[in-house]
């Protein structure tokens, strides 16, 4: 079975009155260790695809699987330590907690979702800090770091799990060009290092050419023709 | 739980200016709560003692009936010398007793020669009466203010202020007592006045003193009665219990019917005090709910901001995959430690403040007590409770906060801006 299996998904969101359609009947299948980019202009579901992929909203019809399991099915409890074991998240801005330094930031899951103990923790968040190349920084709290910088260390937020699969929604929308490539790059070195696989979401033409698989969202609907390279 | 604690502190520090201001109030609150306590505590504590040690004693035993009869001092609910020798044996046999008096208490005419007036007479042992109520002497005036060994000896009386204002009489100078026994007979003595008294609550005391020995003459009492035992404990703290302890033991005692012969009671149920004390424990009280108010809708207040202001990072918390437990852990510890900072400054800055009320000695009268020094404490009991209750209300606030941030929708919470 592949990593993440997307079947006849509908989503639909309820606006006071109005009903909008966000996804309408996607069905796709991803592979280990790919780097796969979700496309398409404001509104067309990008996000809402991710957000069912990462177990942070459920379908209004049909099924995903990711790693095997039925999230769909998985409750609130279960859906968090799914996410905490399976998935890395990136976010647009960045979301790093302003009141721990990068090593904290980078820390944060292994001590607050893994439990993890100190020495392991240790060694784990200074091989991704040394990775993403942000070793010297690592007492800096955000605020002191750049835009580029602050990314890199949500990478290595994602990534210090040893997660199967890193959910990145528009990763690049907040940096500079420069600083977007390179967190790209970054993010397919990783893949080729930890072997992880990466599904972003980008309406950045520069972006989605750094992407093996490119599937195109359109007012909710999947364009036919999935792009490989 | 370092993790969280450590997170706890530094996003309390994130907003310094508005914890610190959160934290003053809560602060003030409890500054407010100690010093009011001590101050109240103090002046209860002196006025109690003031009316035990001075003029009722901390207990008084009696026959079955005398104090809701007590205005017209009636003689024929008297103790006789059986029922006192009875009492007497029960009182040494507990070992918390520290002293006890005998006393005759009994309405007079009092004369000058030129007028006349009533008075309640308390006729005592005074050497045993200085035992229970070592400050009576005191409240006494004595010729040229010299203190006599004995307060009061046979032939001598002492009578209030106010009386001895009225009709003019000076220590030194001769007065008649006139009583009526309890078989109808008038008798009189004449007495020599050997101090003058004040009164422990106001202008209306018309109570004397006189040597025990001189009642008997006076009332020819041809058998040792006594009208009530005044008793003292060796600690205060104890009170209730040595209290029941005597009640229990006098308790034993039966009349013909069955009944009760003794009947005991504590200065609560003779002093209209009480009342005061009563009073000043409600205004405590209230204090102390005013500053649960204040804690509760300050950290209630605090926190509801932070959960607003931190939407977006408690998404990436529930993202990432941390349970709705430590989310509400986190929030729970920021308020009980902005509990427990401001719960040690309000009781470090309230200690400080009843040092600083007891180096500049607070003065105050009450009734006709002139020049009262109050020394206000507070006890560590009252202390780690005041702390008990801030912590408990801080956490009791944060918990609707904290449960709304575990609650987050995390798609929601993410799209927040």
């Amino acid at each position: 079975m592949a990593l993440v299996q997307i079947e006849n998904v509908s989503k639909t969101y309820q606006m006071g009155e109005i009903e909008v359609k966000a996804l309408e009947d996607v069905s796709i299948s991803i592979e280990e260790a790919s780097f796969v980019s979700f496309v398409g202009p404001s509104g067309s579901g990008k996000t809402t695809i991710l957000n069912l992929i990462g177990c942070l909203d459920k379908p209004t019809a049909g099924d995903v699987f990711v790693a095997g399991e039925h999230v769909n099915l998985l409750n609130r409890k279960h859906s968090a330590a799914f996410r905490g074991s399976v998935l890395g998240f990136i976010f647009q801005s960045f979301n790093l907690f302003p009141v721990l330094t990068a090593y904290e930031n980078v820390e944060y899951p292994l001590v607050m979702i893994k439990n993890i103990s100190q020495s392991i923790r240790s060694k784990a968040v200074q091989k991704v800090l040394k990775a993403v190349g942000i070793m010297e920084q690592k007492d800096k709290f955000p605020a002191q770091l750049s835009g580029g910088q602050k990314q890199r260390v949500a990478v290595a937020r994602a990534l210090v799990t040893q997660p199967k699969l890193v959910l990145a929604d528009e990763p690049t929308a907040n940096l500079d060009k420069k600083s977007a490539i390179n967190v790209i790059q970054l993010m397919r070195s990783m893949r080729d290092e930890f072997g992880t696989t990466f599904i972003f979401s980008t309406h950045d033409p520069k972006i989605m050419e750094e992407a093996e698989v490119v599937f195109t969202l359109e007012d909710g609907m999947l364009l036919p023709g999935e792009e490989s390279k | 739980m370092n993790q969280i604690f450590k997170m706890a502190i530094r996003n309390l520090m994130r907003y310094k200016r508005r914890t610190l201001l959160t934290a003053m109030l809560i602060t003030m609150g409890i500054l407010m709560v100690i010093l009011f306590s001590g101050l109240a505590g103090s002046f209860t504590k002196m006025m109690i003692g003031h009316i035990t040690d001075s003029n009722l004693a901390q207990m008084q035993i009696h026959k079955k009936g005398y104090i809701s009869s007590i205005d017209s001092m009636p003689l024929n609910l008297n103790l006789s010398q059986t029922e006192y020798n009875t009492i007497e044996k029960i009182l040494q046999n507990n070992p918390e007793v520290e002293a006890y008096a005998p006393r005759i208490k009994f309405s007079a005419m009092l004369s000058n020669y030129a007028e006349t007036t009533n008075i309640r007479l308390n006729a005592v042992d005074p050497e045993k009466e200085t035992m229970v109520c070592p400050d009576v002497e005191n409240r006494m005036v004595f010729k040229d203010n010299v203190r006599k060994k004995i307060f009061v000896k046979p032939g001598e009386i002492i009578i209030p202020k106010n009386m001895a204002k009225g009709m003019n009489i000076k220590v030194g100078g001769p007065v008649v007592i006139v009583a009526q026994n309890r078989d109808g007979s008038i008798n009189g003595l004449n007495f020599i006045v050997a101090a003058i008294i004040e009164s422990v609550l106001g202008p209306q005391g018309k109570e004397g003193y006189i040597h025990i020995n001189d009642a008997r003459t006076l009332l020819r009492m041809e058998k040792s009665e006594v009208t009530e035992i005044a008793v003292r404990i060796k600690k205060f703290d104890k009170l209730n219990p040595v209290y029941a302890e005597l009640k229990s033991s006098l308790l034993k005692f039966k009349n013909k019917k069955a009944g009760p012969i003794f009947e005991i009671h504590t200065w609560e149920k003779l002093s209209p005090f009480v009342n005061i004390a009563k009073m000043i424990n409600l205004m405590t009280i209230f204090m102390k709910l005013i500053m649960i108010i204040i804690v509760l809708i300050s950290i209630l207040n605090i926190m509801m901001m932070s959960v607003y202001e931190r939407v977006s990072e408690i998404g990436t918390m529930i993202a990432l995959g941390t349970s709705p437990g430590k989310i509400m852990v986190l929030f729970i510890s920021e308020g009980f430690f902005l509990g427990l900072i401001s719960a040690v400054a309000g009781n470090v800055i309230g200690i400080a403040g009843l040092y600083l009320l007891n180096i500049f000695k607070i003065r105050f009268s009450f009734s006709r007590m002139d020049n009262l020094l109050l020394s206000p404490a507070i006890n560590i009991n009252e202390l780690f409770w005041l702390t008990a209750i801030v912590l408990l209300v801080s956490v009791f606030a944060t918990l609707q906060p904290a449960y709304k941030a575990s609650k987050m929708e995390p798609v929601d919470a993410l799209r927040h801006v």
